[in-house]
C-alpha cells in the first residue's frame, strides 16, 4: 500500500506524534511541525521546559490549528462570559479540552511566568477547565486567548455558556457525598455504642444502657431524615404510580426498623436495631455512588449551542463586526473565515468556498460549492474566507432544527429488572408477614407484633438492592478504562435489551484519518515522485496533503519554478522545468477518462498521462470480526449518508441479507430508527457526526464514536474513543453478562433472605443476629458481583 | 464511673466537629477535582519567578 519508508522515524519532543529526524528541530530537539516547535520556544524562553520533564510528550499536536479570537473585542461578549469584573482585575473559567495530563496542570498554574498580567490560574481537571485571574489594564481576554492558543491549549467558547448538566450531577454528587458522611458518622458511633448491648450489661450498669440506647435513638434520626429520605420519596412516588419498585420494601423495612426501635428503647423492653438501620442505609448510600460514575469532562447532552460559534463577522455599515450568533437574522451577511463555521442555512455570494463537512457527514474532505448555491449550517470554511447571506436564523437551522424536534421523549422507558423483581418481593413479604401475625395471634398473640414487625425488618432488601448496582457500576469502570463511556448506569439495561444495531457508514465503520491511497498507471520513477511532491507540498488541499504522505520522497530536490492552484480542479505547477499538473480529469485535459467514482486525482507530467491517484475509505480496524460478533445476537443495518459504490464492499463484510441503505438523509435515519422501533425492536445506533444526532437521540441507546473524546460529539447515550472499536464485541457481551450476574447475585441475596425470614417467623430474631446478617449479605453480595464482574472482563481480554 | 458519660459526649461532639469539617470540604467543592491537587503538590517552586526580567519578554501581543 504504501511505499517503504526511508527515513528515519522519531516521535515530535512536543506532542509524540511520529515525524522525520532533522527535518524540523530546535535544540536538537526533533518536532512534528512548526507549531509544536514554536510552543516549545515560548516555553524554552520562559524557562518553563519542566513541562517535558514531568510527562513524555505532554503537548497537543499543533498541526491543525487556527482559532481566532476577534470576537473577544466585543464588550458585550466579553461581559457575558465573565465571572468577575471590577474594571482592574477579572475572573473567568475557560473550557479547555486540551487538558489530559499532570503536564498541563503544570504549565497552565504557571501562565503568570508566561505573561505577567496574569495573577493567578486554577485547572480543574475532571472538568477541563481553567479559572484564571489577570490584571485586565496589562491583558485583555483576547490577548489571553490568544497566548493560550499560543500554547497549544485553545479555549473553546460557544453558545452554551455554562453546562447546566454539569453542575446538576454535581450538586447530585455532593449531595450524596454529605449524606453517605453523615451515615457512615452514625453508624460508627451506634456501633461503638451497641457493643455494651451485646456483650452483656450488667444491672449495675443500668443507667449507662439507657443512656446508649437513647443516643443511638439520636443518631438514627438525621439517617433516617436526612440520608435515608430519598428512599421514602421514591417509594411514596412509587406506590401513586400502582407499582412497588425496590424502594417501596426499604422504605417499610426503615420504617418499621426505626418505630420498633424508638419502642423498644422507649418501652425498656430492649436495644433496638439502630445498628442495622443505620448501617442499611449507608451500604445503600455507598452502592449509590459506586453506580453513579459520572464522566464530568464528558458531556452527553449536548446540543448545537456547543457546536456552534459564540460570534461571527456581520456587515454592519462597511464593516465586519463580530456579533453574538443567536442576534443573527435572516438577510444578515456575515463572513466566515478559514476553520470557522457557518453557523445557519445561508446563501454563498462569494465565487467558491470549500467547506468541510466533516463532523456533519463524517466525510473528511471539503465539499466545493459556488456563488448562489444553499449551504447548510454546521460546515467548517477550509481554505479563503467566503462571505454568506442568511437564509434562516441560527436556532431554525436544518441540523438544529433536528435536535429540536419533537417526539423524543416517547423512547419507552421498561421496567427494570430490579424492580420487577421487588413487585413480586413485596407482595410475598408483607403476605410472609401477615400470615405468621396471624398464626402468632393464635398461638402466642403477646408475639404477634414482633414477628410481625420482625419479617418486614429482616426482608429488608438491601443486598438485594445493591446487586445491580455494583454489578452495573463495575461494568462501567470497565467500559470506562477501555474508552466506552455511558451516559449511566441505565444505558446498561438499555443495552441488554438491544436487538438491532444500526451502524453509520463514513466516519462511524470507515477510519476518517486513515485513507488508502493506490496509484494506477505504470509507476513513476523516483526523480518524476520528487517533482510531484515539490508540486503538491506547496498545495493545502487535503488530496494533495495525501498523495505527498503517499509518495513520500525528498521534495528539496527540485526547485518550484511556477506554481498555481485552481480551487476545486488541480494543480498545475513547473519544477526544475517540468510542467507537473494534478487535478479532476477533465482539468488535465483528459477528458475521455471517465471520472471515477472515488477522490481520484490525475497526473501528468509534462503533458504526458502518468496515471491517477485513488483515494478510498478505508475500514476501521478489526470490523469484520466486530460484524462477525455482533451479528450473532443482533440484527445488522447500515444506513449511509453517501451513495452506494462502496455496496459490493461492505455485503462482503457484513452477513448475508443485511439491510442497506445509501443517500440518506439525517431525516430518514431518524424515521427509520422510529419505524423499528414500532415493530418492536430495540435499536442501537452508531454514528459519529451531526447527521446521526437525531437517529441517535432517538434510539435506545445512541452511541457516539469519536477520534477524540474531547472534542464535540452529538447528544447521546455513549460516546466511544474510535481506538476502542475493534474491542466493541466483547464489550457488548460483557454488558449481556452482566444480567446473569445480576440474576445470581440476587439469588444470593434472596437465600440470606429467606434465611433471615425463618428466624423473624419463628420469633426469635435478636438484634445481634439482625446486626450480623444484614452488612454480611450485603458484603457477600458486594463481593460476588465485583468479583464475577472482574472475572468475566479479564476472560474476554479486557 | 459517671465519667465515662463525659468522655462518650465528648468524643461525640469532637466527632461532630469533623463531620463538619468534612461537609465544609464538600460544600467548598474540594471533592469536584481530586485528580489536579494530587500532582500539584509535586510541583516545585510554584508560583516563584525564577526569572523576573524574563518574563513577559516574549509575551507581548
Amino acid at each position: 500500500m504504501r511505499e517503504t519508508i526511508e527515513k528515519q522515524q522519531t516521535t515530535c519532543y512536543h506532542c509524540g506524534d511520529e515525524c522525520n529526524t532533522g527535518q524540523i528541530t530546535a535544540d536538537k530537539k526533533d518536532f512534528c511541525c512548526t507549531g509544536c516547535k514554536t510552543v516549545y520556544e515560548i516555553l524554552s524562553e520562559n524557562e518553563l521546559c519542566d513541562y517535558y520533564t514531568l510527562e513524555q510528550n505532554p503537548g497537543v499536536t499543533q498541526k491543525n490549528k487556527t482559532a481566532l479570537f476577534d470576537f473577544l473585542d466585543n464588550e458585550e461578549i466579553v461581559r457575558s462570559l465573565l465571572e468577575f469584573s471590577d474594571g482592574k482585575h477579572e475572573r473567568i473559567t475557560l473550557s479547555i479540552p486540551n487538558i489530559h495530563c499532570s503536564s498541563c496542570i503544570w504549565l497552565l498554574e504557571h501562565l503568570d511566568r508566561l505573561n505577567p498580567g496574569v495573577l493567578d490560574s486554577k485547572v480543574n481537571f475532571s472538568q477541563r477547565r481553567l479559572t484564571v485571574h489577570y490584571n485586565c489594564q496589562e491583558i485583555s481576554l483576547r490577548q489571553l486567548a490568544e497566548a493560550l492558543d499560543r500554547i497549544g491549549y485553545t479555549p473553546v467558547f460557544n453558545l452554551e455558556k455554562k453546562e447546566k448538566s454539569n453542575s446538576v450531577y454535581q450538586q447530585f454528587d455532593k449531595q450524596l457525598l454529605i449524606k453517605m458522611g453523615i451515615a457512615g458518622f452514625c453508624f460508627g458511633n451506634v456501633m461503638l455504642l451497641s457493643f455494651p448491648d451485646y456483650l452483656g450489661i450488667t444491672s449495675l450498669e443500668y443507667n449507662y444502657q439507657v443512656f446508649f440506647r437513647w443516643l443511638n435513638a439520636v443518631l438514627a434520626l438525621p439517617v433516617v431524615f436526612y440520608s435515608g429520605w430519598d428512599y421514602f420519596v421514591s417509594a411514596f412516588k412509587s406506590i401513586r404510580q400502582k407499582y412497588a419498585n425496590i424502594d417501596v420494601p426499604i422504605a417499610l423495612g426503615l420504617v418499621v426498623l426505626f418505630l420498633r426501635s424508638v419502642y423498644e428503647v422507649a418501652s425498656q423492653t430492649g436495644s433496638g436495631y439502630f445498628d442495622s438501620l443505620v448501617g442499611l442505609v449507608f451500604f445503600l448510600l455507598i452502592g449509590k455512588w459506586f453506580q453513579n460514575r459520572t464522566y464530568q469532562a464528558l458531556s452527553f447532552d449536548r446540543d448545537y449551542k456547543s457546536y456552534f460559534p459564540l460570534a461571527v463577522l456581520k456587515l454592519v455599515g462597511k464593516e465586519y463586526k463580530p456579533i453574538i450568533v443567536n442576534d443573527l437574522e435572516k438577510g444578515d451577511e456575515m463572513l466566515i473565515r478559514n476553520a470557522e463555521l457557518i453557523p445557519a442555512d445561508s446563501i454563498l455570494i462569494d465565487d467558491q468556498a470549500f467547506i468541510d463537512y466533516s463532523f456533519v457527514t463524517g466525510e473528511a474532505e471539503p465539499v466545493q460549492k459556488s456563488k448562489g448555491q444553499y449551504i447548510y449550517a454546521g460546515g467548517r470554511i477550509a481554505g479563503k474566507q467566503a462571505r454568506f447571506i442568511i437564509q434562516k436564523p441560527v436556532s431554525q437551522s436544518y441540523l438544529t432544527s433536528l435536535w429540536n424536534e419533537e417526539g423524543y421523549e416517547k423512547k419507552e422507558k421498561s421496567l427494570k429488572l430490579i424492580d420487577r423483581v421487588s413487585q413480586y418481593f413485596t407482595i410475598a413479604i408483607v403476605a410472609i408477614a401477615i400470615v405468621s401475625a396471624v398464626y402468632w395471634q393464635f398461638t402466642d398473640p403477646s408475639k404477634t407484633w414482633l414477628v410481625f414487625t420482625s419479617v418486614l425488618i429482616i426482608a429488608c432488601p438491601c443486598a438485594l438492592a445493591l446487586s445491580t448496582p455494583f454489578t452495573q457500576g463495575s461494568i462501567l469502570r470497565v467500559l470506562g478504562k477501555h474508552h466506552l463511556f455511558l451516559k449511566n448506569a441505565d444505558v446498561i439495561d438499555d443495552l441488554q435489551k438491544v436487538d438491532t444495531i444500526i451502524f453509520d457508514k463514513t466516519g462511524t465503520i470507515t477510519d476518517p484519518k486513515a485513507k488508502q491511497i493506490e496509484f494506477e498507471g505504470e509507476e513513476l520513477s523516483d526523480a518524476e515522485a520528487s517533482l510531484v511532491v515539490a508540486a503538491v507540498s506547496s498545495s493545502t488541499h487535503p488530496l494533495s496533503r495525501y498523495v505527498k504522505e503517499f509518495l513520500n520522497a525528498e521534495p528539496d530536490v527540485y526547485q518550484i519554478e511556477s506554481f498555481e492552484e485552481v480551487t476545486g480542479k488541480g494543480i498545475l505547477a513547473v519544477v526544475s522545468g517540468v510542467e507537473v499538473k494534478l487535478g479532476s480529469a477533465k482539468f488535465i485535459g483528459m477528458e475521455t477518462l471517465e471520472e471515477a467514482k472515488s477522490s481520484a486525482v490525475y497526473l501528468t507530467v509534462s503533458g504526458k498521462y502518468r496515471g491517477v491517484f485513488n483515494v478510498n475509505n478505508t475500514y476501521r480496524r478489526g470490523l469484520k470480526e466486530v460484524i462477525e460478533e455482533l451479528s450473532l445476537a443482533n440484527e445488522l443495518k447500515l444506513l449511509s449518508g453517501d451513495n452506494d459504490q462502496e455496496r459490493a464492499a461492505l455485503t462482503q463484510l457484513f452477513p448475508k441479507g443485511t439491510e442497506m441503505q445509501f443517500e440518506q438523509k439525517p431525516d430518514d435515519k431518524l424515521k427509520k430508527v422510529q419505524a423499528l422501533q414500532k415493530n418492536g425492536h430495540r435499536v442501537m445506533m452508531f454514528g459519529d457526526g451531526l447527521n446521526d444526532a437525531g437517529a441517535l437521540k432517538q434510539s435506545n441507546v445512541g452511541v457516539a464514536i469519536t477520534e477524540d473524546i474531547s472534542s464535540f460529539s452529538p447528544a447521546c447515550d455513549a460516546i466511544m474513543d474510535a481506538n476502542a472499536f475493534k474491542k466493541l464485541g466483547s464489550l457488548l457481551s460483557l454488558i449481556t453478562e452482566g444480567k446473569t450476574v445480576v440474576i445470581a447475585s440476587m439469588a444470593i441475596s434472596l437465600m440470606y433472605n429467606v434465611g433471615g425470614i425463618t428466624f423473624a417467623v419463628l420469633g426469635i430474631l435478636t438484634p445481634l443476629f439482625a446486626a450480623v446478617l444484614m452488612p454480611l449479605s450485603s458484603i457477600s453480595v458486594v463481593a460476588f458481583t465485583t468479583a464475577m464482574v472482574r472475572l468475566r472482563a479479564k476472560r474476554k481480554g479486557l | 464511673m459517671s465519667v465515662i458519660l463525659v468522655l462518650i459526649v465528648t468524643s461525640i461532639i469532637v466527632a461532630i466537629v469533623f463531620l463538619g469539617a468534612f461537609y465544609w470540604a464538600v460544600r467548598s467543592g474540594q471533592y469536584d477535582d481530586t485528580y489536579s491537587p494530587s500532582v500539584r503538590m509535586l510541583f516545585e517552586e510554584k508560583k516563584k519567578k525564577k526569572n523576573e526580567e524574563g518574563a513577559g519578554i516574549v509575551e507581548k501581543v
